[in-house]
């Protein structure tokens, strides 16, 4: 593990059960991630994936790399470009800093119509 | 949906004052960690990480936030200020909600059997922005949470109270004008009564238009003229693809029309598909307005 390697990269089918799957499972009820029409009405041309879902999905995507003894220590992200059924979003990672057994992992997700997620995340790799 | 909200400072005065001010005030998860939600979860986001699950299983960390999600019903536990500061963006049209941040740190993993209890405070309201759903204010809140009273994580999160942006259709540009002068003034002047007016010959009673200054056969000056009846068929058209102009709407069909008094006339074909124009076609006479100033002479397709 060292600054600069690349993790590789995790594409994720954007359903619209995912959507609406991650949503219950992280009690968000809002409408616009289950319901088509109130999200038009907000402007938004179809639901769209909830923050607590990317979130949930940027965790695994660092556990799955690092296995099941890493530890995540901070996740920090900004959404951009909503997941919207149908899409795809597609995952990449490079390790930017690694102190000891703490690496920091910097999070792109990409989606059909540009950068859903960007962000870091701190996990302890025990060794 | 409502309009462009009218902001005030006083408004933004008191948005302003929600900082700093409690957004939740000692709130208690509404089920203790657990298995199920843990598992609901791991379906979700297809994590098969062995950690969380097993005798020894944690919660996934990223979890953090759904242990304080009040589900559907109402949060209780939701502070005045807090309140206030939704409230006063709802009320003021920026109704809509998208969450654009979340920062959560991790200071030790929760068990099946925690409970989660919580504090959350409003760290800053952010000036009016424009995005592209639309324009509101950015609400930054800070949650710290326990598990059995014990630090367990931080939660930073943003969200974006936005009034939805209208998606009008652009303002159409106008058609283009007719050119009225001395020689085709009583022409325009019919059409402004809705009657399409074909000159007459004084001398030889030759109908003819386009309007002229004088007869093309007897060389008479004088002309009177004659309302059509309004019925012709279609003598000939064109349908315009390319190139399109602001006003218009391609692919649409352009008719040479024959009128029933044998002259012909130049005009949009309506109430047709282009594709099912054909020579021969009957069609009436219809006046249509485009807009405050003009009005034009159409030609609606007749069922055969």
């Amino acid at each position: 593990m060292k600054a600069g390697d690349r993790l590789p990269p995790l594409e994720i089918p954007v359903t619209r059960t995912l959507i609406v799957a991650g949503a219950i499972a992280s009690r968000d009820y809002q409408d616009v991630h289950h319901d088509p029409d109130a999200a038009r009405r907000k402007g938004s041309p179809d639901v769209f994936m909830n923050i607590l879902t990317t979130n949930g999905l940027v965790g695994r995507y660092i556990t799955d790399h690092f296995g099941a003894r890493a530890e995540l220590r901070r996740v920090a992200i900004r959404l951009g470009a909503p997941n919207h059924p149908g899409d795809t979003l597609v995952l990449t990672g490079t390790v930017e800093e690694v102190d000891g057994d703490l690496a920091t992992v910097r999070v792109t997700g990409a989606n059909g119509i540009g950068t859903h997620v960007t962000g870091t995340v701190t996990v302890r790799v025990p060794a | 949906m409502s309009g462009e909200p009218e902001i005030h400072e006083e408004f933004e005065a008191r948005l302003k004052a929600c900082a700093g001010r409690p957004a939740a005030a000692t709130g208690v998860g509404r089920d203790p960690v657990n298995e199920p939600m843990i598992r609901h979860w791991c379906e979700a986001m297809g994590d098969t990480n062995p950690a969380y699950r097993g005798p020894d299983a944690i919660a996934p960390p990223t979890m953090l936030q759904a242990w304080t999600m009040a589900g559907l019903s109402r949060r209780p536990e939701r502070a005045a200020a807090y309140d206030e500061l939704l409230t006063l963006l709802d009320a003021s049209g920026h109704e809509a909600v998208v969450a654009t941040d979340c920062e959560q740190e991790y200071l030790r993993p929760l068990r099946p059997g925690d409970r989660v209890t919580y504090d959350s405070v409003i760290e800053s309201v952010s000036e009016r922005k424009t995005t592209r759903l639309g324009t509101g204010y950015f609400v930054t809140t800070r949650t710290d949470v326990r598990a059995n009273g014990e630090p367990a994580g931080t939660h930073r999160f943003r969200i974006l109270k936005y009034a939805p942006a209208h998606r009008p259709d652009p303002p159409r540009e106008k058609r283009p004008r007719p050119v009225v002068n001395r020689d085709n003034a009583g022409f325009w002047a019919g059409v402004a009564r809705h009657e399409l007016l074909i000159q007459r010959c004084c001398g030889c009673a030759r109908l003819r238009f386009p309007w002229l200054p004088g007869c093309n056969d007897c060389g008479c000056p004088d002309w009177d003229t004659v309302a059509a009846r309004g019925t012709g068929t279609v003598y000939s058209w064109v349908v315009m693809h390319h190139p399109s102009f602001p006003a218009f709407d391609p692919p649409y069909a352009v008719g040479l029309i024959e009128l029933a008094e044998g002259v012909r006339i130049v005009g949009d074909l309506v109430g047709v598909e282009h594709e099912r124009v054909r020579i021969g076609m009957p069609v009436r006479l219809e006046f249509r307005r485009f807009d405050e100033e003009l009005v034009l002479p159409v030609f609606r397709g007749v069922a055969p």
